[in-house]
């Protein structure tokens, strides 16, 4: 079994901060994903599992067992950097061997690994070249395929599809889950785009300046934001933020009151996926005024505001609606999340399903 | 170094003349180099007619090698020459194993008063040796290394040494990190990583580092003049005896001197090059 466990682990740089206890738990063969803004701390998390970087402090458990003081090599983990480091001395066939290599697998194995490896990431034909003759996203194929072949049992990736164009990032994606799930590897994937880990985990771990803020299945994450930064850095457009006033536990969105959590003040921050809407007649619906519409073909976005503040809506593309018009919404009460104005955080109500 | 004659002569082309320019700055490079050497191996070879021969003919006349074999079985000149030759191997072998570690830790660990060792490294060249000639003639008179190829090679190892652990810091410096914590991840132990992934991408800096420690030691000559008097190097040697010597003969020691530095970069220069690039981005 090979599950990780991470235990309110910290780390400073001289005085700074870059990882305020953090605390995670992967399970046996689960694909979780780091997913946070550059600089949060996500390899710096990695590298602390991987064995490279010393916590300042915490404990980290691979398959029950605490891994913290035992060198890289024996976490029995193997892992994608984030700037490749293929090495520049060797051909791809023995960068992608290397693992095998150290742990004495016979030539066949070897060559059935390799081989294995290379045809995942499409990379065959590149097998006895030299790394300096090949592009980044070549580079980074050949960084993947070295952590596939040894069939860890933990596999760490850091931002391993980021120098590919986007149709063979789309591709990869798709057998990278594939081949993981089928060898029931348990990894953790860090990335800073949101498509890329919604699409790819179980769950979803979101960090933000050095914590975890909220650990979830993707779609949880997506309807379910703990916190303000959650449901502004996931989903495009990013979630709505509308500050309103609250009378007797209730807002009002047009002509419909709706019900506020009861531990809100005066004011409560409502937070609004742009679909969650219906376009509604006037004096009923939530009023907005439409700055700019933008036809997508899928769907129709539009960008304005309500009650004086930014927004962004999405609408069924068979509805009309015109830059400056002002139209009126319904919104769906059930996808409605309700966040204090004081610590960002989202009430409890909404959280739970 | 192979020359290469592919100029199809087409006329006037951007990728022509940049060839030509090319080719004209490779002749330019090799004559600077060569021509002195020619003329130092004419005057040697030339016989002692052929120094004072003037203007130079371009090809080699009346070219012999016995004056410069008549040169070699001159008394002393073979052995000064192995001294020379032993005197460098030392300072080679032993600035390597010294200052390539001392580079390595500089390069990959943080630790207290890491700028100041770097200034106390270069701190030993701020002596002038012409001031610590005595006292050390008196501690290695003590010491049994007086007159002796090891006393000369340790010398030369104190001089060549701070170029050795700062330019192998340097080179350590140019192989990514990365690189070496991928080895590590995948299995292998410090020192596996370091022979298997640092020390094949350092290779041609350390080969540098060692044409350099040979040629500190191979050219110097006060030390081993100093230190020495019947172990001569060859600097020293010839310091001492061309000065009553005929022309030819100065011209054969010239050449003497220079050869077993051009012979030793040719023989490594596969080294010098970067094969691969050290590049992991
Ligand atoms: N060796 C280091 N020394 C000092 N600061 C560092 C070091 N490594 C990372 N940091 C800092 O820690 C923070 C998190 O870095 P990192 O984990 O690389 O972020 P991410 O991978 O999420 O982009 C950044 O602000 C970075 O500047
Ligand atoms: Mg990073």
């Amino acid at each position: 079994m090979a599950n990780i466990v991470i235990d309110r682990i910290r780390k400073s740089f001289g005085t700074f901060e870059a990882l305020k206890e953090v605390s995670l738990t992967i399970n046996d063969g689960e694909f979780v994903s780091l997913l946070g803004p550059s600089g949060c701390g996500k390899t710096t998390l990695l590298r602390i599992i991987a064995g490279l970087e010393t916590s300042t402090s915490g404990d980290v458990l691979i398959g029950g067992k605490s891994v913290i003081g035992l060198p890289p090599k024996e976490r029995g983990l193997a892992m994608v950097f984030q700037n490749y480091a293929v090495f520049p001395h060797m051909t791809v066939y023995e960068n992608v061997a290397f693992g095998l290599r150290m742990q004495k697998a016979d030539d066949a194995r070897v060559k059935t690994q390799v081989e294995k490896a290379a045809g995942l990431l499409h990379i065959e034909q590149y097998l006895d070249r030299y790394p300096n003759k090949l592009s980044g996203g070549q580079r980074q194929r050949v960084a993947v395929a070295r952590a596939l072949a040894v069939e860890p049992k933990v596999l760490l990736m850091d931002e391993p599809l980021s120098n590919l164009d986007a149709l063979l990032r789309l591709e990869m994606r798709t057998e990278l889950k594939t081949v993981l799930q089928s060898a029931g590897t348990t990894t953790i994937y860090v990335t800073h785009d949101q498509t890329e880990a919604m699409g790819l985990s179980d769950r979803i771990a979101v960090m933000h300046n050095g914590m975890v803020e909220q650990v979830g299945t993707p779609v949880d994450v997506y309807n379910y934001p703990a916190t303000r930064f959650v449901g502004g850095f996931i989903g495009n457009p990013p979630m709505n933020f509308i500050k309103v006033p609250v009378t007797n536990g209730q807002v009002t969105a047009g002509s419909e009151p709706l019900k506020a959590p009861k531990e809100t003040g005066d004011e409560v921050i409502l937070g609004l996926r742009g679909e969650a809407v219906q376009l509604a007649p006037l004096p009923l619906g939530l009023e907005m005024k439409v700055r700019v519409a933008e036809p997508m073909g899928s769907h129709l976005l539009l960008t304005g505001s309500i009650h004086d503040q930014p927004v962004r809506v999405i609408l069924p593309s068979s509805e009309t609606v015109r830059s400056g018009d002002v139209i009126g919404l319904k919104l769906d009460p059930n996808r409605i999340t309700w966040l204090s104005p004081e610590s960002g955080k989202s009430f409890p109500a909404a959280t739970a399903r | 170094m192979s020359a290469q004659t592919t100029s199809k002569a087409s006329p006037a082309s951007f990728v022509s003349s940049s060839r030509w320019l090319l080719w004209s700055g490779i002749a330019a490079l090799c004559a600077w180099v060569l021509v002195p050497i020619y003329l130092v191996a004419l005057g040697a070879l030339g016989g002692r007619q052929g120094v004072y021969q003037w203007p130079k003919t371009g090809l080699p006349t009346g070219i012999s090698l016995d004056p410069f074999i008549l040169f070699l079985k001159t008394e002393g000149v073979l052995q000064s020459f192995l001294n020379s030759l032993g005197a460098a191997g030392i300072t080679v072998a032993l600035s390597i194993l010294l200052g390539a570690p001392a580079g390595y830790a500089l390069a990959r660990y943080n630790f207290h008063g890491k700028d100041s060792y770097r200034l106390l490294v270069l701190l030993t060249r701020a002596f002038p040796l012409a001031i610590l000639a005595l006292p050390l003639t008196v501690s290695f008179i003590r010491l049994g290394l007086y007159d002796t190829i090891i006393g000369v090679g340790l010398i030369h190892t104190v001089l060549a040494l701070p170029f050795a652990a700062l330019v192998t810091q340097g080179i350590f410096m140019g192989v990514p990190r990365e690189l070496e914590e991928a080895a590590w991840v995948f299995g292998c132990t410090r020192v596996q990583a370091f022979f298997k992934i640092v020390a094949p991408l350092a290779l041609p800096g350390i080969v540098a580092t060692a044409v350099f420690a040979f040629v500190i030691s191979w050219n110097e000559v006060f030390a081993a003049s100093v230190l020495t008097v019947r172990n001569r190097t060859l600097t020293a040697y010839l310091l001492t005896v061309l000065s009553e010597s005929p022309m030819h003969y100065r011209f054969a020691g010239g050449l003497m001197l220079i050869l077993p530095s051009v012979i030793f970069i040719f023989a490594v220069r596969r080294y010098l090059f970067a094969i691969w690039g050290i590049s992991s981005k």
